[in-house]
């Protein structure tokens, strides 16, 4: 009752706060619509075309014909190179990934105290990041290069040396991009050269993030360096290393650039990558709407892969 | 929680597929233009060319602005790049008033409508029927002619006379078969210290198509069909042709292993340095001029068959009016005076390239250099291939015509059959 008796003001309490609450939710969309319309026009909107595409018989040159859904999607794993190049797209990621991580951890360790030349050290190793990827492929290309390759004299000093030795047949000679192998070891090089000093800087932060205490008191509890390590860098790392995985996977996923400057897939397509395949079924073969597919397809594995990755995350954050 | 990274990831993924989408193309205009030579007004004229042939293109563009009211402003856009931007470009119907095209890939872009038709335009020339109709034939599409020759480019054997006379060979009696060349170069190979006999781009489907093929033309066999759809590159021509190569290879005659893995950038490179016999190169000294092998040393003669007989790849770059071209009339007053006496003699000829037209084939700087007369010469017993799949099946590096050269060459011979196969599917892909 006191409540009836009450409800002629509760009535325009109620209503104010009403009015307040739509007022604020009303302020809260103003806020949220500049990121709001953004990632519609920039990424809502592009899959919706790219989905689209995708389901169309679309020429590059002709545009939309007609719509042939699935039949994109059934084409995108019945191409002989399309398997090979996601297993070879996974090889290269564990690859990339085992050794820039792994690198990038040394370093950020070797750098973290400060001392004389450490500034030095730290911009030195972190130079490279600040080159294009094109950029630093092409240099690397002509780096490898046969002929204008100032590295070429040490291959053929192995090389001679290897024939000579009966270990190297003189048809199948060692270079940089010569066989499956090579490419994708020089490949590789390239990458951990260019972005070591990138994941360095992430790794960096999160060991300034350790508090000294607990090193101090695991010293005077006679910690060895290696029981510090795996027991407190490594555990309170944890996020940092999250972090330098998913966006060091993401990208090895995602290789274009450094392949298509320096190896165009070859030789003997041994390094596709699962990119490669996508730009050649556009601009090569001029079929958008498989193309498109195969960006469909890879978007949903990525997706997946980052749910996995983020829930690992979440996991270890509550423990 | 929003995730930056995986959404940065997904819009990259996305924006991948969505470069090069607009809107539907256009069909290109019906009207094939009105003769003349155009209208010089001083209007800037929007060119789009490859990087391939950028030095021939910009003497050319550089004469006509030196004496022209009009001015081409040339795009040189990368050569691997160059199909992706065209293909993107026309799709958004972003097109410049004029661009070049590999001859070869003509086809392909004359068939979706990417140029105006300009047959009358051509007819009007007083020297159309004089113009090389290997371009020519290339450009037209269903009766109509949209282009016409603008870099030609030409395959011939070069071979160091220096190197020549070093083995014990006669720098003044070139080969005239395959099996000649094979002698040659082996000769030269055993010269060692450095020097090699021959080489060739081995994974470069666009340079074998271009220096192998007129091996098979001179013959007077096929490797295609003559609408483009059938490959006989498994035929016993062809294969006597990739056994030769491969017993070069075999025998350490041919520069390895850079030939093995040279994918285009630079197969013409090594015969500059002077440390190659003999090998098959583009028909240009201009190309050579800043190389460390002097003039006098370069050897010219045209490519022959397994049996004899002469050929050519007549390549290079076709030009036409784009679908999109603001500047028509204009843009005509450029290629018209592109196909002129004026062009080909003191610009064409005079940088020592093959000209475009076969009644100036003997002009006063051939008869300075009887090597520049010998490639002027052959081009009217070369050809230029047709195919509408061109790009996807001989020049993709992926393409099954670089996985058959190899497997002939550096690999297994056995699969040339399957892999001529993979061919013919790519050639009647829709």
């Amino acid at each position: 009752m006191a409540i009836i008796a009450a409800s002629p003001r509760g009535k325009a309490g109620s209503g104010r706060r009403v009015g307040w609450k739509r007022s604020r939710q009303i302020l809260g969309l103003l806020y949220a619509m500049p990121t709001m319309i953004y990632v519609a026009v920039f990424f809502v909107l592009p899959v919706c075309l790219v989905f689209l595409m995708s389901s169309s018989s679309w020429s590059l040159l002709t545009g939309s014909k007609a719509i042939n859904f699935p039949d994109n999607y059934s084409n995108v794993s019945a191409g002989a190179l399309f398997w090979p190049a996601v297993w070879f797209t996974i090889e290269y990621t564990v690859l990339v990934t085992f050794f820039l991580v792994g690198l990038g951890l040394g370093l950020a360790l070797l750098v973290q105290e400060g001392s004389r030349w450490i500034g030095a050290l730290r911009t030195s190793f972190l130079l490279p990041s600040a080159l294009g990827l094109a950029t630093a492929s092409l240099l690397y290309w002509g780096l490898y290069s046969g002929s204008i390759g100032p590295l070429n004299g040490v291959l053929d000093a192995i090389n001679s040396t290897g024939i000579r030795a009966g270990l190297i047949d003189p048809a199948n000679q060692v270079t940089f991009l010569g066989s499956g192998t090579t490419a994708l070891l020089s490949t590789t090089f390239l990458i951990v050269w260019k972005f070591s000093g990138f994941y360095m800087l992430i790794l960096l932060v999160g060991l300034q993030a350790i508090p000294h205490d607990i090193y101090e008191a695991a010293s005077i509890d006679g910690a060895s360096r290696w029981q510090t390590f795996r027991s407190i860098t490594l555990p309170l790392l944890r996020r940092s290393l999250a972090l330098s995985l998913i966006l060091c996977i993401t990208g090895s996923l995602l290789a274009f650039d450094q392949f298509y400057v320096l190896t165009h897939g070859g030789p003997d397509n041994t390094t596709v990558t699962v990119v490669q395949l996508i730009y050649r079924e556009a601009f090569i073969r001029q079929n958008l709407g498989t193309a498109a597919a195969l960006s469909i397809v890879l978007l949903v594995a990525l997706l997946a892969l980052n749910a996995i990755q983020f829930r690992g995350i979440r996991a270890a954050g509550d423990d | 929680m929003r995730n930056p990274f995986r959404l940065s990831a997904l819009a990259t993924v996305a924006l991948v597929a969505v470069v090069g989408c607009g809107s539907s193309s256009t069909p290109a205009p019906v009207s094939s233009g009105s003769a003349g030579a155009g209208v010089d007004d001083g209007t800037h004229i929007t060119m789009w060319s490859r990087a391939a042939t950028q030095v021939r293109a910009q003497a050319l563009v550089d004469a006509y602005n030196a004496s022209h009211k009009n001015k081409v402003d040339m795009t040189v856009v990368p050569t691997d790049d160059y199909q992706t931007k065209v293909g993107s470009a026309a799709a958004a119907n972003g097109l410049p008033d004029l661009f070049s095209a590999d001859v070869v890939f003509m086809p392909n872009w004359t068939s979706a409508g990417l140029f105006q038709d300009i047959t009358a335009r051509i007819k009007s020339l007083p020297y159309a029927d004089k113009i090389t109709q290997a371009h020519i034939v290339a450009s037209t599409w269903e009766g109509k002619e949209y282009g016409l020759p603008f870099v030609a480019d030409l395959s011939v054997w070069m071979y160091n006379k220096k190197l020549f006379t070093q083995a014990g060979l006669d720098p003044n009696k070139p080969p005239t078969t395959l099996a000649e060349f094979a002698a040659d170069a082996r000769a030269v190979a055993k010269l060692g210290n450095g020097i090699h006999g021959t080489f060739f781009g081995g994974n470069c489907g666009g340079c074998e198509v271009f220096t192998w093929w007129p091996i098979a033309w001179a013959d007077g066999e096929k490797v295609m069909s003559d609408d483009g759809k059938t490959s006989m590159l498994n035929s016993d021509e062809n294969k006597a042709i990739y056994a030769t190569m491969k017993s070069l290879v075999d025998d350490g005659t041919v520069m390895m292993p850079d030939s093995k893995t040279e994918a285009g950038p630079t197969w013409t490179s090594f015969f500059g340095k002077g440390i190659i016999g003999i090998q098959p190169m583009p028909a240009s000294l201009q190309g050579l001029a800043n190389s460390a092998l002097a003039d006098a040393d370069i050897g010219v003669t045209p490519i022959a068959g397994v049996k004899g007989g002469q050929s050519t790849f007549v390549g290079g770059d076709s030009i036409g009016l784009s679908k999109n071209a603001k500047n028509v009339e204009q843009a005509w007053n450029f290629l018209a005076w592109l196909e002129g006496d004026d062009a080909q003699i003191n610009v064409v000829a005079k940088g020592g390239n093959v000209v475009s037209r076969t009644d100036l084939a003997n002009n006063q700087y051939t008869a300075a250099d009887p090597r520049v007369l010998t490639m002027n010469q052959i081009a009217a017993k070369g050809q230029t291939p047709f195919a509408l799949r061109f790009g996807q099946t001989y020049n993709d590096s992926q393409g099954p015509w670089l996985i058959l050269l190899r497997d002939a060459v550096f690999g297994d011979p056995s699969k040339i059959d399957a892999d001529n196969a993979a061919v013919n599917t790519s050639l009647q892909s829709q």
